[in-house]
């Protein structure tokens, strides 16, 4: 009954398939994974953005949105309809075509990282030797699609924010990628589903195998989640988007469907992000505890999916946005440091594995938080001490 | 023929055209991604799977993006009134491309090409990469990695802005070090300067 | 024509027009982007000659477009660098006229 419900929808697709020619039946695979895809992660978007406003309400001490049905709860539906039928307006000097294209470019790599994650025990819509490599690739189009919309509007704010989006874009890639780099070195492949099962079983035949239970594992973790924030543009990094400032960067000149696309887009890029995330450090669709293993892989994944985008939203709600010189520095001298250390000791972590006396995966363990913890707090320090000093205006006080 | 690969082909080369062809420098820019990408789809396509998700990775991830960025930050005036008209020199490199392509396509058309060994496509898996980079191929990589190295302090070292004695002898006392990269310390020393 | 020829004619077409826009443009940038483009074109004959040739050495084809990608990104941020660098001295881009040889 379990292992029924666990591959319920893997069983069903073959169902559905089972109906056509024997030519057709891959192709058609193929477009009932993309749809349900596309089906699960629109739905997704929308519980999402009602969810966000009402946390986020609830951390500001008022109600959210609470018009719309019962609580509020179709909210979604009728920002969806206000978008569809507001007017698309275009910029009179813009770039028509790159100011039409700019969303498309954004959705569809977004997408196509989505279809590279493991969602439960063998469903993983495209299973590809090199997964993480392709996620990468194809998340690096996102750069591309926001210079475009900022550029094409022909509008000083929107090619501002735009320049501010791409170069903290291209800053947090590198820390990323790197803080994936040890997990990719545990775990010997780049196939997303590999990594998954590399983190199944339990220690002690209790405590679960997932990456962030080790030191290594966690100080990825925590640089994974920051870079990622900062990729998908959240605060406490929205300064691309910093509406008090600059307007509303390279969305500006956006209005309408369009807009709305974006917005899906980014957060579609969260939940892919996310996704990997989970993939790559809470053990995928594992279950936390062997006796909870009834519970089917594919809850298991959305479940911890959810409480990472809570994280997000909870975040978004606490901490002020950060300057730009901040931003840069925090990247360049403080995350990427970091994560190259953290590479090094993934190795540590490996290499004493031969250690087999009593208590030595205690004390390695000790040691290699250890080697994390003492340039954390070094480089912590030396971050606040670069600060340029107070200004003084002459006129302005 | 294969109708993939001729529609690849075709996207290619229509966007290669235009991007050495069309007068706004962005546009330029914009359709050298796409033959990038149709670079990387021809990879893709060989079933050299790692090498065509790396030139999606580097071209237009790092690249086009840096490209995009000189385009911005060198918005000369003089870009958009580049004048056409036939000059000799541009005869003469007509000539020289025509010269070069026609010999090359006698030459791949007068080739015989010895049929491959195997009808199967070689699979070559991420692993196998990784462990001939680490055996076979461990000197080049070495040396590519000091190349990139290399590289990367010369681009910063050749791009750095020359320090002016006028204003950064501020911005030194109040930042502790010339090469900060903050838009405000430029203002910060004019404030100081005030 | 066999796949290989088709691919080998591709890879000539990509590298003239690459040619043609390194040769004929004025604009350092582009005439970079079209020395790209040749690079590209090789990089597509040594993968053609990977998969359709007898191959004594399995792998010789991909490492070699995988250090031709490196080198080629490390001479994108170089030349760029230094347009940026002449851009600072000169104002323009134009290649017909950055001449001076006096700094």
């Amino acid at each position: 009954m379990t292992g029924q419900l666990d591959q319920l929808f893997v069983s069903l697709k073959q169902w559905l398939v089972s109906f056509l020619p024997q030519a057709a039946q891959p192709m058609a695979g193929i477009l009932l994974s993309i749809s349900a895809i596309i089906g699960a992660f629109a739905t997704m978007f929308a519980i999402t953005t009602i969810m966000e406003r009402k946390i986020l309400g609830r951390i500001q001490n008022r109600l959210g949105p609470n018009r719309v049905g019962p609580f509020g709860l179709l909210q979604p539906a009728a920002d969806g309809i206000k978008m569809l039928t507001k007017e698309d307006i275009v910029p009179f000097a813009a770039d028509k075509l790159v100011h039409f294209l700019a969303p498309v470019v954004l959705i569809i790599p977004v997408a196509l990282a989505l279809a590279m994650i493991p969602y439960g025990r063998n469903m993983t819509a495209v299973d590809l030797d090199a997964g993480i490599l392709f996620f990468f690739a194809v998340g690096s189009a996102t750069e591309l699609s926001v210079f475009m919309a900022g550029w094409s509007s022909q509008n000083k704010y929107s090619l501002v924010g735009a320049m501010r989006a791409i170069a903290q874009m291209i800053s947090y890639e590198m820390p990323l990628v790197l803080s994936t780099v040890s997990v990719l070195m545990m775990a010997g492949t780049l196939s997303l589903p590999l990594i998954v099962q590399a983190q199944s079983g339990y220690i002690y035949e209790i405590l679960p195998r997932w990456n962030v239970f080790t030191p290594w594992g966690l100080a990825g973790f925590v640089l994974f989640m920051i870079a990622a924030t900062a990729e998908s543009n959240r605060a406490p990094f929205d300064l691309p988007e910093a509406e008090s400032e600059i307007i509303a960067g390279y969305l500006t000149e956006y209005s309408g469907f369009k807009y709305a696309l974006f917005f899906m887009a980014e957060y579609w890029g969260l939940f892919a992000v996310s996704g990997l995330a989970v993939t790559l450090f809470l053990g995928g669709w594992n279950a936390p505890f062997p006796f909870l293993q009834w519970v089917p892989s594919w809850a298991w994944f959305f479940a911890k999916l959810g409480t990472i985008i809570f994280g997000f939203i909870w975040v978004r709600g606490t901490l002020p946005r950060l300057r730009l010189d901040q931003l840069m520095n925090f990247a360049w001298k403080f995350l990427l440091p970091m994560s190259l250390i953290n590479i090094v000791v993934t190795a540590m972590w490996h290499f004493s594995r031969v250690f087999q006396f009593v208590g030595a995966r205690e004390m390695r363990w000790v040691l290699c938080a250890l080697v994390l913890a003492i340039p954390y707090f070094f480089l912590g320090r030396a971050l606040g001490e670069g600060r340029p000093a107070k200004r003084n205006y002459k006129f302005a006080e | 023929m294969d109708l993939a690969f001729i529609i690849i082909a075709v996207l290619t080369l229509a966007s290669a055209v235009a991007a050495m062809s069309l007068r706004n420098l962005v546009h330029c820019a914009l359709c050298m991604v796409m033959t990038f990408a149709g670079i990387a789809l021809t990879f893709l396509q060989l079933n050299a799977e790692f090498v065509g998700l790396a030139q999606l990775l580097v071209y237009v991830g790092a690249v086009a993006i840096l490209i995009v960025f000189a385009i911005l930050l060198t918005r000369s005036e003089d870009a958009k009134k580049e004048v056409r008209f036939v000059s000799s020199s541009t005869v003469v490199g007509f000539g020289v491309v025509a010269l070069v392509a026609v010999s090359l396509l006698a030459a791949i058309q007068h080739t015989q090409i010895l049929p491959p060994q195997s009808v199967v496509a070689p699979h070559v898996s991420v692993k196998r990469i990784g462990e001939q980079l680490m055996t076979n191929y461990v000197l080049p990589l070495e040396v590519i990695g000091l190349l990139l190295t290399a590289a990367m302090i010369g681009a910063v070292v050749i791009a750095m802005r020359e320090p002016d004695p006028a204003d950064s002898v501020d911005v030194q006392q109040r930042n502790g070090s010339p090469l900060k990269l903050d838009p405000d310390s430029k203002k910060t020393a004019v404030v100081a300067n005030e | 024509m066999t796949p290989l020829h088709q691919y080998l004619i591709f890879s000539t077409l990509l590298f003239s027009i690459g040619l043609a826009g390194a040769l004929l443009r004025r604009n350092a940038i582009l005439v970079l982007v079209g020395i790209e483009l040749m690079l590209n074109a090789a990089n597509i004959n040594f993968i053609a000659f990977w998969r359709y040739s007898p191959n004594p050495e399995p792998n010789a084809g991909v490492m070699f477009v995988i250090f031709s990608i490196a080198i080629a990104a490390a001479e994108a941020a170089v030349g760029l660098a230094l347009i940026i660098s002449i851009y600072r001295h000169y104002r323009t881009t134009n290649v017909k006229r950055i001449d001076g040889l006096k700094g």
